[in-house]
């Protein structure tokens, strides 16, 4: 695999409030040219994290190394690092193109050159027409249009993006994210995405960071995340699943014997790492289906009808809520509440949990 | 690296700005505990300047003007919390009327008005209809002046109150008057505590327009200390001063916690 | 402005329901009569009285003439016969007024708008403590202030003595009777007025400005000169219109600490109504013009106010 040059290096960083502490020893790489999102509840730190790169915030222990150089204890407008910032802040004294060229102007763009730049970088998003107006007289989405100009103009290393989606309706949020991600492709700037919806996450990114607590929980790209779960924080934030409590009777090698709480015994993958005990079992409504024969059973609560699936609702004979997802198709045959069906797990489909 | 919120110097330039404003008061009031006649050298800690206000030569001159002054600012403020209460249950509470911007306006003007314009005029008006200066025009004066300085609290109180209460005490049967009176009211308590309180230490510190008007004969401690400042300041004035200041004080004070007890049982 | 009473709020009938409406009319009637009959009235009558004659032993004489203005802005000789030249003396005492305010409003400024920003910086509880400090000495009566400003810097008093008791000076500093006693006294007087508009300005900044600033490069002091002064800029400007206009008119700063050569407007009208050597009408007279020139300012700011809003 082709080496990727490291755009962010951060190591154990360490931010404290007071006796709160918002972030326990971070350790992140993020490559250059990488779409990279922190992904998350609120209050998870991720915001905290993005503010220390921008130089926000200070660490109270830890490195953050930009292309290798240590920017930790730089003030941030010696960083080459720009930021879009959750509500804009565009300066509302300034017209749109005035704003797009402060930075420029800032490191000493002589205003022949830097109105020529912004000109180019309003074209890139599609907003020329409004070179002269005030930031009052935008809509919401072309506030944020603006902001992502003025931010890429002075060409940073690095973009920082603080949920810059979140103010806009769903459509225009759809919209921007295909933008957004194309923009990225284009330049090859490596973007540093945060934001709390897993749907923009998992569509944007090359990769992501899932964090909870000040913690960074798992790493990976979108497929990892999904498929392989390493805890139930990340199971169950991102998509559905269904966690139940199971016994590991043994590990050899990748695979586990476990024990169902319906006294089953199955074989599924298992990370390194893991012991015998009580452990979660992850299992996603979509690779669950009824048959003749199963894993487990269950009794059918509700089929809730959603358009292009069915969810039916039911619980395990032992007593554990239990979700199944079909697609929606002529052919089905659904069972009725009350029922009692046996529930067949799609081979691999079981993940063990760390916890 | 400190955040966007820190600027060097600026700690520095509110410190001395508030060293600037205590340093003569405080300097003031350490001197009214001069012992020595000379107003310049330190000779001791005495309480004799404030013996001098109260039994000394000038103090029947400054008691008659002190009783003045007090009874002054009572009545103005008393006469300017009334009207005020009443112009603002019409401002906040009457919805739109013709002539409303122009009430505003008018309750501002004596606010927007220089004072010594204000002065000269009222002079000339007392003796253009012939009403002879003294304690009763200084009282007109000071109610006029006063009302904005009420208004100001009363109104900013209203404003946050709900009509809820007293349209559940109308629901309730209460005649308008009850409404006002036992719901309304007390629930305005604070704002028209402060304005009063403020409208007593503009009228008790008002100068320039009571030396225009209080006529030959009588006197206000503002203008009875003017009087004597023009001819020296003298320890006694260090004494009556450092009073005024804390009587000004407590009732800012007052007026402060007034408010603060206020916004806690605000609606 | 602020400072001003609350706006009162537009609406439609809602409040019609609690009965405040039947009472408009007396309610306001003593407001009315208070204020229109005793401030509106007195300043037309002013404006009347300008015209008038004045009378040898002060008071008027009903007489219409221009006597008044014109002994302002003219000067006819001794006996009044020779061709008008202009009169400058009173000109430059107003002239002295607009510039001796300037300065202190100046000087506020200087002081205030960091005294502001540090103070509209701090967490809140020891925001509310600095404004309680910053507010208590403006409660005091401008009197004591004023007096106990002259006592500290008058030749042997307190400030000079301990220069000299140190040994920085020889001989005390004159400090009273100057151009600096005064505007000194008028910064003192109305510094809280510039710190107040100012404080509540920078209370309301979105300081997301001032980080995308800084993330796009920008130093401290040029993020202050380009993005947050514009910003606050309407707090500022009512700050200075707060210390300006009072400094105009002001009577207690020029009289105390100033002398015969910092002669301003308060002082000039005050004269005119002292005893049988005044001149009512001139008194007037300067006073009227003393009111134009403050409505001129207050007219500027509040055009310069709409241009603003409507940008």
């Amino acid at each position: 695999m082709r080496r990727m040059s490291t755009a962010i290096e951060i190591r154990s960083a360490v931010k404290r409030y007071g006796t709160t502490t918002a972030l326990h020893s971070i350790s992140l790489e993020i490559a250059d040219n990488e779409f990279f999102t922190l992904l998350g509840p609120s209050g998870c730190g991720k915001t905290t994290l993005l503010r220390c790169i921008a130089g926000f915030e200070d660490l109270n222990d830890g490195e953050i190394r930009l292309f290798g150089r240590d920017i930790a204890r730089l003030d941030p407008n010696h960083r080459p690092v720009n930021t879009v910032f959750q509500q804009y802040a565009l300066f509302p004294h300034m017209t749109v193109l005035e704003n797009v060229a402060f930075g420029l102007k800032m490191k000493g763009m002589g205003l022949a050159d830097r109105t020529a730049r912004a000109g180019k970088m309003l074209e890139m998003v599609h907003l020329s027409a409004f070179a002269d107006r005030m930031p009052a007289q935008l809509s919401g989405g072309q506030q944020q249009r603006v902001a992502l100009a003025r931010a890429l103009a002075p060409e940073p290393k690095v973009l920082l993006l603080d949920e810059p989606l979140s103010a806009l309706d769903l459509k225009l949020r759809q919209a921007m994210r295909v933008e957004l991600k194309m923009l990225q492709e284009q330049t090859g700037i490596t973007f540093v995405f945060v934001t709390h919806d897993q749907e923009e996450a998992l569509t944007m990114s090359d990769r992501i960071a899932v964090m909870s607590q000040g913690r960074v929980q798992q790493v990976g790209t979108a497929r990892d995340i999904y498929e392989v779960p390493v805890n139930r924080f990340v199971a169950d934030f991102i998509g559905e699943t269904n966690l139940l409590e199971v016994t590991v009777d043994a590990v050899s090698g990748a695979a586990a014997k476990v024990t169902l709480p319906g006294g089953q015994k199955i074989t599924c993958p298992v990370a390194q790492g893991v012991m015998p005990g009580k452990h979660h079992l992850s299992i996603r409504p979509e690779r669950i289906s009824l048959a003749a024969k199963g894993e487990l059973d269950a009794v059918v609560d509700r089929i809730v009808y959603l358009g292009t699936d069915l969810q039916i609702l039911t619980h395990l004979t032992t007593g554990e809520p239990f979700h199944i997802r079909i697609q929606n198709s002529a052919r089905i045959v659904l069972p009725a509440p009350g029922d009692r069906v046996a529930l067949q797990i799609e081979v691999g489909a079981a993940r063990l949990l760390a916890d | 690296m400190k955040g966007v919120r820190h600027y060097p110097g600026f700690l520095a330039m509110a410190v001395a700005c508030l060293a600037i404003l205590y340093v003569p008061l405080i300097v003031v009031m350490v001197y009214s505990f001069n012992d020595s006649t000379s107003i310049t050298t330190w000779g001791g800690f005495s309480w004799r300047w404030y013996a001098d206000v109260f039994t000394g030569p000038e103090a029947p001159r400054f008691k008659a003007a002190a009783w003045n002054s007090i009874t002054i600012a009572v009545l103005a403020a008393s006469a300017a919390t009334t009207i005020a209460v009443a112009a603002s249950l019409v401002m906040i509470r009457g919805g739109r009327f013709r002539g409303k911007s122009a009430t505003f306006a008018l309750i501002n003007l004596p606010l927007m008005v220089p004072e010594i314009v204000t002065a000269v005029a009222t002079l000339i008006f007392f003796s253009a209809i012939g009403l002879v200066t003294g304690y009763v025009t200084i009282l007109i004066a000071h109610i006029v002046f006063c009302i904005p300085f009420a208004y100001l609290p009363i109104a900013a109180r209203l404003q946050g109150i709900e009509d809820s209460f007293e349209q559940a005490a109308r629901d309730l049967y209460a005649t308008q008057w009850q409404a006002f009176r036992l719901v309304l009211l007390p629930l305005m308590l604070p704002g028209v505590v402060s304005g009063f309180l403020l409208a007593f230490i503009i009228s008790l510190d008002d100068f320039i327009i009571t030396n225009f008007v209080k006529g030959a004969g009588m006197e206000t401690l503002p203008t009875a200390i003017f009087g004597s400042v023009k001819q020296g300041i003298k320890p006694n004035i260090m004494a009556i001063s450092t009073m005024m200041l804390a009587v000004s004080i407590l009732f800012v004070t007052l007026s402060y916690f007034v408010n603060r007890i206020g916004q806690r049982t605000r609606s | 402005m602020a400072g001003m009473a609350p706006e009162p709020g537009v609406d439609g009938g809602g409040k019609a329901g609690l009965g405040y409406r039947r009472l408009i009319g007396p309610l306001l009637v003593p407001t009315w009569v208070m204020i229109g009959i005793f401030l509106v009235l007195p300043v037309l009558l002013m404006a009347v009285y300008s015209f008038l004659t004045k009378e040898f032993r002060g008071g008027v004489v009903w007489d219409f003439t221009l006597a008044a203005y014109d002994q302002f802005f003219l000067n006819r000789g001794l006996f009044g016969d020779e061709p008008p030249v202009i009169e400058w003396t009173y000109i430059t005492i107003f002239w002295r007024s607009i510039w001796q305010a300037a300065v202190a409003t100046l000087i506020c400024l200087a002081v205030g708008f960091p005294t502001a920003w540090f103070i509209a910086t701090r967490p809140p509880k020891s925001r509310a403590i600095w404004l309680f400090l910053i507010t208590v000495p403006y409660w005091v009566n401008l009197l004591i202030r004023t007096v106990s400003l002259k006592f500290l810097i008058r030749d042997n008093g307190p400030l000079n003595e301990s220069l000299m008791a140190i040994g920085l000076i020889s001989d005390p500093l004159p400090l009273v009777n100057t151009n600096l006693a005064v505007q000194l006294g008028l910064f003192y007087s109305y510094l809280p007025f510039m710190v107040l508009p100012i404080y509540a300005a920078v209370e309301r900044y979105n300081f997301a400005l001032s980080e995308a600033a800084a993330d796009l490069y920008a130093s401290r002091w040029v993020t202050l000169r380009e993005i947050v002064l514009p910003v606050v800029k309407p707090g500022i400007i009512a700050g200075c219109i707060l210390v300006f206009v009072p400094s105009l008119g002001a009577f207690l700063a020029p009289d105390l600490l100033g002398g015969a050569k910092t002669f301003m407007i308060g002082s000039l009208i005050d004269e005119q109504f002292r005893g049988s050597q005044g001149n009512w009408p001139f008194g007037a007279a300067a006073a009227m013009i003393l009111m134009t020139l403050v409505l001129i300012v207050l007219m500027i700011y509040a055009r310069a106010q709409t241009k603003a809003e409507a940008r």
